[in-house]
């Protein structure tokens, strides 16, 4: 090693053969881990040090302070049997719909209908603009989004002043109500939030797709007479299936891991409604000091996100390989 | 012809309308911050009074100017060493090739789509035991090691696309590995590195989870989002000032953003595409 490192500091000088070149390309090829290491130590310490502990504490009974009990499975069992940890999985579930499925078809259908309008002048400001949510921290989001949806928020007056106003002319009672705040509706108004946050990405990213796709595809489906609708479902899709991919993995990483809207505009109530894994995991383990329990959730909660990525992922490679 | 028109027309309103709908929190925010304290605006209103020194106090309030340093040096202390030991790592694997790459590879897209809160646990009891909680390193530290698999993975997409014979050129010159680093491929690779720079900026800036943890109760040495999520706490009821405080805190990143905002979107959706 020391020989080596030496070695490669001697000028090799106008006169080196190929030769000598090609055997330091081997050298390297070994010393390379030195440039490696640094992030390889930083990953490994911060990250995946961490997450082996994560499954430890996962099988133990532990305070964070008093010695730990071995439990073997039995948080794993609870995670699953207890109604309110299991309901925040569900939870998740209903958000994977707003912020994952939605925007994608939304970004979809808007990137068919944009595509030209993007390509433009107004284009440009508008991909600023559009892609603006990914900017800004989704506490200030929260924040915002909380009073967007209160009882005297805008969400309420631009769109059920005139809802109301039709309810009262047939006589039924005013539907306008701080949306977070109810039973109903909290969880879908997370959702909302996170459709703001995402739609904007996959829009653009789906547009910047649509740009790629050989225009002469279009004009030889024209020719066998075929409709924007079935040039959609024939050509702009399957071509998409990258784009498509990307959008899910990363819209689906941010429902299943959302915490920082949650935490901020319904601290996961009322009464649990809008209760999500992360926030779950925060309150078990550092204010009811439950470490196992929250590990356990936490190591459930990384599986999940493998379990939903996977699919994906062999989906949108099948479609390069073939 | 015409109906091509109509959908031009129909693209160009839909845009409009989504852009609307994106800025509807902003616009929001920027009117309530303009409402006098104490009172409660309703929706999207101009006030008769605007309150401009809102602002002012909001900064005051919350004591925005110790933590816009905290959050400058946390910044300072992540990016730098982010991307330099990315930038070698990326160099490692996509230029020398190194023995396991693929597998090293591998690793490190694991952590691309590892949740915060599956390590979140043992990252403050490994903090903890260094004795940081409550301290900027305790941000610092983690955030370096969770922005590798995406900065790792964003540089080696540089590196495996600079021709290998340039690195081959300059040792027939006799220069060492090191050299050709730093002398050769870092500036070749300043477009992908500042893009880098510009999205770990970002995302340092925004980050919530891991202040509000590793950083309990000492919240001037909080990241600007971490801290937000304290005032919001304490504001909760003072729509006005609450809004004030949240548009300070977004107004460097938007800056940066709208500087740079080429940059960071093609490295958003690329590092999306590629990843």
């Amino acid at each position: 090693m020391l020989n080596s490192a030496t070695a490669s500091r001697r000028p090799l000088g106008a006169g080196s053969t190929l030769r000598g070149v090609r055997a330091l390309a081997r050298a390297d090829r070994a010393r390379g881990w030195l440039f490696l290491l640094p992030a390889l130590a930083a990953y490994g310490m911060f990250v995946l040090w961490p997450l082996a502990n994560s499954v430890k504490y996962s099988f133990y009974n532990w305070d964070g302070i008093n010695p730990a009990k071995w439990v073997g499975l039995s948080n794993y069992g609870q995670v699953f049997s207890n109604a309110a940890l299991y309901s925040a999985i569900e939870h998740s579930g209903i958000l994977i719909i707003f912020f994952s499925f939605l925007p994608t078809g939304l970004g979809l259908a808007l990137a068919a209908f944009m595509r030209s309008a993007i390509a433009g002048r107004l284009g440009t400001v508008a991909r600023v603009v559009i892609f603006l949510p990914q900017v800004v921290a989704l506490v200030a989001a929260g924040i915002a989004w909380s009073w967007l949806l209160g009882y005297s928020g805008a969400i309420n007056q631009i769109f059920y002043t005139p809802i109301d106003a039709v309810l009262k002319l047939v006589g039924l009672g005013a539907a306008k109500q701080a949306w977070l705040g109810s039973f109903q509706f909290a969880l879908p108004g997370v959702g909302l939030i996170g459709v703001w946050v995402m739609l904007g990405f996959c829009t653009v990213l789906l547009t910047v797709g649509m740009g790629k796709i050989d225009p002469s595809l279009y004009e030889a489906s024209q020719l066998d007479g075929a409709g924007p609708v079935r040039e959609f479902f024939d050509i702009t899709l399957p071509s998409l299936r990258q784009e498509i991919g990307v959008c899910l993995t990363v819209t689906m990483i941010a429902a299943l891991s959302a915490f920082d809207i949650v935490y901020i505009s319904t601290q996961g109530g009322p009464a649990n409604q809008t209760m999500v894994p992360g926030l779950e995991i925060y309150l078990l383990a550092f204010t009811n000091r439950e470490v196992g329990l929250a590990s356990a959730l936490a190591i459930v909660l990384v599986a999940l996100v493998v379990v939903c990525i996977v699919p994906i992922q062999w989906y949108v490679n099948r479609g390069t390989q073939s | 012809m015409s109906s091509s028109r109509a959908t031009a027309y129909g693209g160009r309103v839909l845009l409009v309308v989504l852009m609307f709908w994106t800025l509807l929190p902003f616009i929001s925010l920027f009117t309530a911050a303009l409402h006098p304290v104490g009172t409660y605006p309703t929706g999207l209103s101009w006030p008769v009074h605007p309150q401009w020194q809102n602002f002012i106090d909001a900064w005051n309030v919350a004591n925005l100017g110790p933590i816009l340093k905290s959050s400058a040096l946390i910044v300072l202390g992540t990016v730098p060493i982010t991307v330099i030991i990315a930038t070698m790592a990326g160099f490692a694997l996509g230029q020398l090739r190194v023995f396991g790459g693929r597998m090293v590879m591998l690793l490190f897209l694991i952590g691309l789509t590892l949740p915060l809160e599956g390590i979140i646990i043992p990252l403050y009891y490994e903090l903890n035991s260094f004795n940081l909680i409550d301290t900027r390193m305790a941000v610092i530290l983690p955030l370096i090691g969770l922005f590798m698999p995406f900065s790792v993975y964003w540089m080696r997409a540089h590196f495996i696309n600079v021709p290998t014979s340039l690195t081959e050129a300059a040792r027939s010159d006799g220069a060492t590995t090191w050299q050709i680093f730093w002398g050769v491929q870092v500036p070749l690779a300043r477009p992908a590195i500042i893009s880098l720079v510009i999205i770990t900026t970002i995302w340092t800036w925004n980050q919530f989870l891991l202040p509000l943890v590793l950083v309990p109760t000492n919240v001037d040495s909080r990241t600007m989002a971490g801290a937000l999520g304290a005032f919001q706490g304490q504001y909760s009821d003072n729509i006005p000032l609450l809004a004030a405080g949240s548009l300070l805190i977004l107004a460097p990143m938007v800056i940066i953003y709208i500087i740079f905002q080429r940059q960071f979107i093609r490295a958003m959706l690329q590092g999306a595409v590629k990843g």
